[in-house]
């Protein structure tokens, strides 16, 4: 059994079927993509594993737990951490803290009335943020703004700070959205790198075949809301199926 | 020292200087001078700044940090003032118990309120503060009567119990606040030459106290639960998918700016024993907006700043009459004289509301940082060769 078990999840809005009836297995310490047409349910798909929606019919298991009915800062801690189609970063914050913050909820829980010490001088949590701005490569800039970062870094920074929370699962909804072919390559051998290096399961949502053939170990192909097929890409490239509905309007 | 920073220290210790020394600055010029109407170092008017401060940096915990505009903080300070001039006559003329109950009155209060506002978010949340206090104000004037004096206000009188002091007040006078024999209203007059400067006790305790909550708020700042107060300011969606609930963290923001209210109440009751229900009038919230804004909405001392100038402007300008004009302009030929004195008539006096919404604008237009931004911008101007970050967050936000 999968670490992450989608059955016959369903989802409408108003008139539209947005998701008919998805089943979904995402194996423990894979790479799984999502791919799709647009409008194919993806983003409703992602939104109904991390609490931003609740799925009209069906069921989302993490690792034998239910996700559904929890609110999205539970699931996350939960051990899903989800990084965003644009980077969702704290942009006044400096990128040193920006990377303290989720060390803080990894290590003390979604509250924690820690008003009189000084947050500098919590060695551990300062320490751990700053080894991952290292791996990030991003020590020199931990001064600096999070805002006035370039796109490619606050997304490296985006990655960081889900990483710094050590989720079992890591959903990327789309890392390389509007990035130019150099920063796709930067983030793709940076997501190579995370998967050799960790136990860590990672779902990822991708337009780019690119980015999905030189990283996905299983794919699922999302089609008006509900999965065409799954299988391993050699055999998702060759399949008629996707051809028709995806590849072949690609080509 | 004191677990802060080298440079929070300095900041801590300017604050300290200005307040242990404020009789002396704000006194410039000598009595019966012409300029002596601009002296702001009378006890009545040093308390209100420190008060007022006290009011204004709990405020930015909320406003400054994370971004929630609250318009009824009045209401905190009003519940803070009654409970206050209830214990002066219930309990003991001593402000400590009467200090103690405005804070914890004023927390309840505004976990009450924070509870349900909370519940909304930007204008929402801002009108929904508002409506609160304006209730507040409502029940204080009209249907609470009984408990709040109505339009009179709560007064103390001959006859209250005082449990713990009775004997004292069978003397004939209606006693006054104390801090353990030391009355609230003594002072003690310095001769210098032509200048008179006055230390009170009042002012001094206040003033003890606001450098306490200002240490408080520095320490808040820079503690992990002031960063995250600052990320949801910023991002609310990353704090929520970075495992963190932003729910408690701008109620507890609530509760302590609420009881910062508090506390600035407590002490106006303390300083003189008489509460009414005009404290929470919604001008009375939109006060500490502008304060705030004006200082520098998201920094230490800035809201500091901000309620010292306004408290000025409303008993300096607003004393300034005609005949002071007059005197001013006498060395112009006459028609000059009264035509100056026509144009700058409606600033001062009454007017000087007008003046004070002409500093508030000519700010946010040119110093969205408010009066800090001001003084970083010419400390920069004194030493250009060395550019250093500033520290302070969020300093370029005006209005949200």
């Amino acid at each position: 059994m999968g670490i992450l078990e989608v059955k016959n999840v369903g989802k409408r809005f108003g008139g539209l079927q947005a998701l008919g009836d998805v089943n979904l297995s995402v194996a423990e310490n894979s790479v799984h993509a999502i791919i799709g047409p647009n409008g194919a349910g993806k983003s409703t798909l992602l939104n109904c594993l991390v609490g931003k929606l609740i799925p009209d019919t069906g069921s989302v298991m993490f690792d034998g737990q239910s996700v559904l009915g929890r609110l999205p800062h539970e699931i996350n801690q939960m051990g899903i951490s989800r990084v965003f189609q644009t980077p969702e970063i704290f942009g006044d914050l400096t990128v040193l803290e920006n990377m303290m913050i989720p060390c803080f909820a990894q290590r003390d829980g979604a509250f924690g009335l820690n008003a009189i010490a000084d947050m500098m001088k919590d060695r551990e949590i300062v320490d751990r943020a700053l080894d991952m701005l290292d791996e990030m490569n991003m020590l020199d800039k931990r001064e600096m703004h999070a805002a006035s970062l370039s796109r490619g870094d606050k997304r490296r920074l985006e990655i960081g700070m889900c990483l710094s929370q050590r989720p079992r699962l890591l959903l990327l909804d789309e890392p390389t959205a509007g990035m130019a072919r150099a920063d796709t390559n930067n983030t793709i051998d940076l997501l190579k790198q995370i998967k050799d290096e960790r136990d860590i399961t990672i779902a990822i949502i991708e337009h780019d075949m690119h980015v999905v053939f030189s990283l996905a170990e299983r794919i699922t192909v999302l089609a008006q809301g509900t999965p065409l097929v799954e299988d391993t890409p050699d055999k998702i490239k060759g399949h008629p199926k996707v051809r028709e509905a995806y590849l072949g309007e690609a080509a | 020292m004191l677990g802060l920073s080298k440079k929070d220290l300095n900041l801590l210790f300017i604050v300290f200087v200005l307040t242990m020394c404020a009789p002396f600055i704000l006194n410039p010029f000598p009595e019966g001078s012409a300029m002596a109407q601009f002296n702001a170092g009378y006890p009545d008017l040093m308390q209100r700044f420190v008060i007022f401060g006290i009011f204004a940096i709990g405020f930015n915990i909320l406003f400054g940090l994370t971004g929630y505009l609250s318009f009824g903080h009045a209401a905190f300070l009003g519940v803070g003032s009654y409970s206050a001039v209830w214990m002066f006559k219930l309990l003991s003329m001593n402000v400590i118990p009467a200090i103690v109950l405005s804070v914890m009155v004023a927390g309840l209060f505004s976990v009450l309120i924070g509870y349900i506002s909370l519940r909304r978010s930007g204008i929402y949340f801002s009108i929904l503060t508002l409506a609160f206090a304006q209730m507040s104000f409502a029940l204080a004037y009209s249907v609470l009567t009984p408990v709040t004096g109505g339009e009179t206000g709560l007064q103390l009188a001959l006859n209250d119990p005082r449990i713990l002091d009775g004997a004292a007040s069978s003397a004939g006078n209606i006693p006054v606040p104390g801090l353990f024999g030391l009355e609230m209203r003594d002072s003690t007059f310095l001769r210098l030459g032509d200048w008179v400067f006055t230390f009170n006790v009042g002012y001094y305790f206040s003033a003890v106290i606001m450098l306490l909550s200002f240490y408080l708020a520095i320490r808040i700042f820079r503690s992990p639960f002031g960063m995250m107060l600052r990320a949801i300011k910023s991002n609310q969606q990353r704090m929520n998918y970075t495992g963190l609930n932003p729910k408690p963290y701008t109620l507890a923001a609530f509760v302590i700016s609420g009881m910062y209210a508090g506390l600035a109440g407590g002490l106006m009751a303390a300083m003189d024993p008489l509460a009414g229900a005009e404290r929470m009038f919604w001008t009375a919230s939109g006060e500490v907006v502008l304060m705030t804004i004006l200082g520098g909405v998201g920094t230490l001392i800035g809201p500091v700043l901000g309620a010292g100038l306004i408290k000025y402007m409303e008993n300096i300008i607003s004393k300034i009459n005609s005949e002071i004009l007059h005197g001013w302009f006498a060395f112009m030929p006459d028609g000059i004289e009264d035509f100056m004195v026509a144009i700058v008539y409606p600033f001062i006096g009454k007017g000087w509301h007008l003046t004070l919404g002409i500093v508030f604008m000519l700010v946010v237009i040119f110093l969205p940082g408010g009066l800090v931004e001001g003084g970083q911008r010419i400390a920069r101007m004194f030493r250009r060769k060395k550019t250093t970050q500033d520290n302070t967050p969020g300093t370029t936000e005006p209005a949200e």
